[in-house]
C-alpha cells in the first residue's frame, strides 16, 4: 500500500485548470471551491441546467430547509465566478494525457438556441405545440420540445429538444418553426452544430451522482403497474411547490388527496437479487417525505416500511423521534412481499409481515411510495472509459486507498466525489466535493505557493 | 445623496411564502409607501430570471435603495448584494426582509396574520432603506500559516495538506505524541490494516515536514484577532510562546462514553468496552469460546437520543477478529439496527455473517440482562425478532458505546468564540452546506469533534476544512463588512458585557 502521492514524476508545468465532469451540488461545491483557489474550472453537465439531482427534491433532512432555496444560490455564485466557465449541454468525449497535463476534448451540443440572444422569457415554450414527458418531474407530467427544466435553471436559456421538435424530426417540416416565430429576441437558430471544445487540463473530479433503480425490476411491487405506486423522486415532484401540482400531494389515479401513505425501503437495495449495497439515505428521506405528508395534511397517516433504521448522522435519529411523535409517523419493521390493487378504488394492498410482531398483515392504503435502490448515473461506464477510471462490481468509482485517500480515484490526478463514488448524503457529498478541491490543490498548487512564501 | 427612490421586491418563494402570504396584496401595499418608486413580485426572486428583473429595475426607475421580501440572509444576502452591485448600486444599500421563515413558516395556518406581519415588516424595511448609506470596505491581508489543533487523524490530514500546499503550519497537540485515538484502536475495517501501520508514516511525515512547526504537550492558551490576522497564544509545559496565522482548523476529536454502571460494567471484570478490547487485541489477544457484544450501549436512549454512527461497524470489526481467534467461539452480536450504511460496510456485515458472527435484535423495553457471579456468565436477551427469551454463555461481553464530545470542548469554544450544538458537538454553520465551517470566517472544523465520523469521512472532513482553509491564504486579501457598530455615549453604562461577548475582540 502506499501511504502517499506525490507527483514529482509527472509535468514540471501543471496546468492551472480543472474539468469538473457533473454540476449537481457536489459538481457545483467543488467548482465554487477550486474557482475560489485561483483555477480555471471548466464545468460539464450533460442536461441544459446545473443543479443536478438536489434540484428536484423538495426540503431536505433534518432541517426540511428547502432544497432549491439553499441551492440556487451557490448555482448562481458557481455560474457568476469569474474563474468558472460552464459547458451545459456538453458531454466529456475524449482524454489523454496525465495528472497536470490532460488534453480534454468536450462535446457541446447544438440547443438551437443562442444563449447569447434567449432571454429566457419562455414566449416560445407557450406556442411549442409539441408535448413530450418531463424527466425533471420524473414524467410525471409533460412539457413542451423547446424548455427549460425548471424555473430557477443556470444558465437561463431555452433547449429545443432534438428528439421531439416537429421540425428537427421532420414531422412538420413545413410549417412549425413557431419559435422561431414568436421569439422577438431572433435567439433561435436552427443552424447550430455539434461543437468541439478542446481544453487543457491539470486535474479532472468526477461528480456524475446517481439514477433511481429502476423499481419496475421489482415486479411484486407493481411499479409501472399500478397507477398509485410511485418511487422516491416522483414523490418529491408532488410535494415540491414548482412542480406538476403545484406542490398539492396528489395521487396519481384520480388526483385525490391521499389520507394513508405506505413508504417502503430498500426497495432494490440490500437485496442480493437487485443491489446488495444499501442506498445510505433512504431511510432519512423516508422520513423526511413522510413528515411533508402530514405537513400538508395533518390528518394523514404515513407508514415507513424498513429493515433498520439507519440514522447515523448528526441530529438524524433525533429527527426520526420527532417524526413519531410529532407527525404521527409509524414505523413498522417489515419488507412487504407484494402489493396489490384493489380494482374499485385504486388503491394499493400492501401484504407484509410486521416482523417484531411476527404476524402478517394487509394494510390497503392510498399511496404506496418506493424508497428504490441508487444507483450510478446511466452512461457512468463510458466516462469511465474514456478516463480509464476503475469502477467498483456495481458501477461506483472506485477509490483504491479509500481509508486515507477517500476521493482519489485508480488514476492520478482524477478524483471524485459524491454518490457517483458511494452512497451518500448532501452534506457528506458537499464535505468531499471540498476535499478533492484539497487533493487537486497538493497536485498544481504546490510549486506556486513555494515561489511566493 | 439625492432623494431616495426605493424598489421593493417581493417573492413568492414558489409556495413556500406566495402559499401562505397574500402576496400581490403585500405588492399593492408596498406601492403606496413612502419614496417607493418601484414594486413587483417573483416567483423565486433568487432565480437568474428574478435577478435580471432586479438588475433591470435599478436601471429602469433609477432606483437608489433596494429592499427584497423573500427569505434568509444567511444565504441570501451575499446574492442580492452582489446583484446590486452588478447593476452600479453600492451593496450597502440593500435591505433585506425575510417574510418565509419570519411569517409564512410559523404563522402557515394563519395567512391572514402572516400577510399583515409581511406588510409591517416590509413598511419598516422600506423606513431603515430611506436612512442607509453607501459604505466601503476595508481590506486586509491574510498570513499564508494556518493553526491546526489536534494531532490525530483529522489534524494531521489538515496539517499535510496545508503543507504539501506550500503554507506553513503550526499543529498543536496536547498529547507528548502525535496520533490521537487511533494510537489506541487495533485494527481497522474494512480492510482490517493495523491502524498503526496506517499512522506511522503520516506521524513520520508530519514530524519531518519543514513547513510543519509541531507543539506537541501543548494547548492553545489565547486566541485574538480576525480572520487573515489572529494572534495564537501556546502553552507548552507552562512555557508561553505566540504566533500569527491567517486561519484556523479545529480537530480536536471526541471522547468514548465509558458505561459506568450499565450492564455490569465495573462489576464484572469481563465486561470490557470495545476501546479496552482494542487494547486486549493488540498485547494478547483472549481466547474465548463464548462472547456478546451489545450496541447502542449508553446512546439512542432519552438521555443520549443521538445514534453515534461509527458503533456498529467497531462492533463487527471485532466481532470477526474474535472469530478469527477462535472460529468455534459462539459470537453474538446485539443491535437494535445495524448501521452498515453504503456499499463497504453493508459488503462487510455480510462477511460477518459469512464468518458465522449471530446477529440479534433486541429493542430497548427489553434490553440484555448480564448474569454471573462474580464475572459475567451469561447474557440472557429478548430476540425481538423470533419472540422468545435466550440465555448466551459468556465468557466475554463488550460494549459498544458511543461517541461524546470531547471534555474541552467549552474551553475552545470560549477561546476560538465557536459555538457547541445541543448534543456538545460544535456546531457547524450550515449543517447541510457549510458542514466544515464555522459561522465566524477563517475558523474550520473536522473530524469526530463534530460529529461521529470513521477513519476515511475524517479525512474527507480534514480535507475540505484543508480547502476552506487555504481559499482566503491564497487570495491574500479578504474584506471585512462594512457595517460596524459605534456606541452612543450617552446611553453607554460602561458595563462591559460587550467587551466579554464580542467573537472578534473588537471593543
Amino acid at each position: 500500500m502506499r501511504y502517499e502521492r506525490r507527483y514529482e514524476e509527472y509535468e514540471p508545468e501543471m496546468k492551472q485548470s480543472v474539468l469538473v465532469i457533473g454540476a449537481g451540488i457536489a459538481g457545483i461545491q467543488a467548482s465554487i471551491d477550486l474557482a475560489q483557489m485561483g483555477l480555471q474550472v471548466y464545468l460539464v453537465e450533460r442536461s441544459p441546467s446545473i443543479g443536478g439531482r438536489m434540484a428536484q427534491l423538495d426540503k431536505t433532512f433534518p432541517t426540511n430547509d428547502c432544497a432549491i432555496c439553499i441551492l440556487a444560490p451557490k448555482m448562481i455564485e458557481c455560474a457568476n465566478h469569474e474563474n468558472v466557465h460552464l459547458l451545459t449541454y456538453s458531454e466529456v468525449a475524449a482524454i489523454e494525457g496525465h495528472a497536470g497535463n490532460f488534453r480534454v476534448n468536450v462535446r457541446k451540443k447544438p440547443r438551437y438556441v443562442d444563449p447569447d440572444r434567449c432571454t429566457g422569457c419562455g414566449e416560445c415554450v407557450e406556442k411549442c405545440p409539441r408535448r413530450v414527458s418531463d424527466e425533471f418531474n420524473l414524467n410525471l407530467n409533460r412539457r413542451r420540445a423547446i424548455y427549460i427544466p425548471f424555473p430557477q435553471a443556470v444558465p437561463r436559456v431555452m433547449t429545443v429538444d432534438a428528439e421531439h421538435c416537429l421540425y428537427l424530426t421532420d414531422l412538420d417540416k413545413d410549417r412549425c418553426r413557431l419559435c422561431e416565430e414568436v421569439c422577438q429576441a431572433g435567439a433561435i437558430n436552427w443552424e447550430q452544430q455539434e461543437e468541439i471544445v478542446e481544453l487543457d487540463i491539470g486535474a479532472i473530479v468526477i461528480a456524475t451522482g446517481f439514477d433511481p433503480y429502476d423499481a419496475s425490476e421489482l415486479e411484486e411491487y407493481g411499479f409501472g403497474r399500478i397507477q398509485n405506486v410511485i418511487n422516491g423522486l416522483q414523490y418529491e415532484r408532488l410535494v415540491s411547490a414548482s412542480g406538476p401540482t403545484g406542490g398539492e400531494l396528489l395521487r396519481p389515479s384520480d388526483g385525490a388527496h391521499p389520507h394513508t401513505v405506505a413508504f417502503i425501503q430498500c426497495v432494490g437495495s440490500r437485496d442480493m437479487n437487485h443491489n446488495p449495497y444499501c442506498s445510505s439515505v433512504c431511510c432519512m428521506f423516508a422520513t423526511k417525505e413522510a413528515i411533508l405528508a402530514n405537513e400538508h395534511d395533518p390528518e394523514l397517516k404515513p407508514y415507513i416500511f424498513y429493515t433498520d433504521l439507519r440514522a447515523g448522522g448528526k441530529r438524524f435519529q433525533e429527527y426520526i423521534t420527532r417524526a413519531e411523535d410529532e407527525y404521527q409517523v409509524t414505523y413498522i419493521r417489515g419488507r412487504p412481499g407484494n402489493i396489490g390493487e384493489n380494482p374499485e378504488t385504486g388503491n394499493p394492498v400492501v401484504r407484509y409481515e410486521d416482523t417484531t410482531a411476527r404476524q402478517v398483515h394487509e394494510m390497503e392504503v392510498d399511496l404506496v411510495v418506493l424508497c428504490q435502490a441508487l444507483v450510478p448515473r446511466h452512461g457512468q461506464q463510458e466516462i469511465a472509459k474514456v478516463l480509464g477510471i476503475v469502477l467498483d462490481e456495481y458501477g461506483f468509482v472506485h477509490t483504491p486507498e479509500r481509508l486515507l485517500y477517500p476521493v482519489d480515484t485508480s488514476v492520478p490526478g482524477i478524483f471524485a466525489c459524491g454518490y457517483c463514488q458511494s452512497p451518500q448524503d448532501i452534506p457528506d457529498s458537499v464535505t468531499q466535493a471540498s476535499g478533492t478541491a484539497a487533493r487537486v490543490a497538493e497536485l498544481l498548487c504546490r510549486e506556486e505557493m513555494e515561489h511566493k512564501l | 445623496m439625492s432623494e431616495p427612490r426605493v424598489g421593493v421586491f417581493v417573492c413568492h418563494c414558489g409556495t413556500n411564502i406566495g402559499g401562505v402570504v397574500d402576496v400581490p396584496a403585500v405588492v399593492e401595499y408596498a406601492r403606496a409607501l413612502p419614496y417607493v418608486a418601484h414594486v413587483e413580485g417573483n416567483l423565486y426572486s433568487c432565480s437568474v430570471d428574478g435577478l435580471s428583473s432586479l438588475k433591470q429595475g435599478i436601471h429602469e426607475h433609477r432606483l437608489n435603495r433596494v429592499v427584497v421580501a423573500s427569505c434568509t440572509p444567511r444565504t441570501h444576502e451575499p446574492l442580492f448584494k452582489d446583484a446590486c452591485e452588478q447593476a452600479g448600486l453600492n451593496r450597502y444599500l440593500f435591505e433585506f426582509v425575510n417574510i418565509r421563515e419570519h411569517c409564512s413558516w410559523v404563522h402557515s395556518h394563519e395567512g391572514d396574520v402572516a400577510t399583515v406581519k409581511a406588510i409591517r415588516l416590509i413598511r419598516m424595511g422600506v423606513a431603515k432603506a430611506c436612512l442607509l448609506e453607501p459604505q466601503d470596505e476595508a481590506e486586509s491581508g491574510v498570513i499564508p500559516e494556518a493553526l491546526v489543533i489536534g494531532g490525530g487523524i483529522a489534524g494531521m490530514t489538515a496539517a499535510l495538506n496545508l503543507a504539501r500546499q506550500g503554507f506553513h503550519v503550526h499543529l498543536v497537540e496536547k498529547e507528548a505524541q502525535l496520533g490521537g485515538r487511533l494510537l489506541q484502536i487495533n485494527r481497522l475495517c474494512p480492510t482490517d490494516i493495523e491502524a498503526y501501520d496506517l499512522i506511522k508514516p503520516i506521524i513520520q511525515e508530519v514530524e519531518d515536514h519543514g513547513r510543519i512547526t509541531l507543539h506537541v504537550s501543548s494547548m492553545v492558551h489565547e486566541v485574538s484577532g480576525y480572520v487573515g490576522n489572529f494572534q495564537i497564544t501556546v502553552a507548552e509545559d507552562g512555557e508561553k510562546q505566540s504566533f500569527d496565522v491567517g486561519t484556523i482548523v479545529v480537530a480536536t476529536g471526541a471522547d468514548v462514553l465509558q458505561p459506568v454502571g450499565l450492564y455490569g460494567y465495573g462489576q464484572f471484570p469481563n465486561v470490557l468496552t470495545q476501546l479496552e478490547l482494542e487494547d486486549r487485541l493488540k498485547a494478547e489477544p483472549p481466547l474465548i469460546t463464548g462472547a456478546v457484544l451489545i450496541n447502542c450501549v449508553g446512546s439512542r436512549i432519552p438521555e443520549r437520543p443521538y445514534c453515534s454512527r461509527v458503533c456498529c461497524m467497531t462492533s463487527l470489526k471485532n466481532a470477526i477478529q474474535l472469530k478469527k481467534l477462535n472460529p468455534d467461539a459462539q459470537v453474538y452480536v446485539l443491535h437494535r439496527d445495524l448501521l452498515t450504511y453504503g456499499v463497504e460496510f453493508e459488503r462487510y456485515y455480510r462477511r460477518a455473517m459469512k464468518a458465522g458472527v449471530r446477529f440479534l435484535r433486541y429493542n430497548l423495553e427489553n434490553p440484555p440482562q448480564i448474569v454471573g457471579r462474580g464475572r459475567a456468565e451469561n447474557v440472557v436477551v429478548w430476540d425481538a425478532l423470533r419472540g422468545r427469551e435466550l440465555h448466551l454463555p459468556v465468557d466475554l461481553v463488550v460494549l459498544s458505546t458511543p461517541l461524546v464530545p470531547a471534555s474541552d470542548n467549552e474551553r475552545i469554544s470560549r477561546l476560538l468564540k465557536v459555538p457547541l450544538g445541543e448534543s456538545g458537538f460544535f456546531l457547524e454553520a450550515h449543517i447541510k452546506l457549510r458542514p466544515v465551517e464555522f459561522a465566524t470566517d477563517g475558523i474550520f472544523v473536522c473530524g469526530t469533534t463534530r460529529w461521529s465520523a470513521d477513519v476515511s469521512e475524517s479525512i474527507s472532513q480534514a480535507y475540505a476544512a484543508s480547502t476552506k482553509a487555504a481559499i482566503p491564504m491564497r487570495m491574500g486579501v479578504v474584506t471585512a463588512e462594512a457595517i460596524t457598530a459605534y456606541s452612543e455615549p450617552s446611553f453607554c453604562t460602561g458595563c462591559g458585557t460587550c467587551v466579554v461577548t464580542c467573537p472578534f475582540n473588537a471593543i
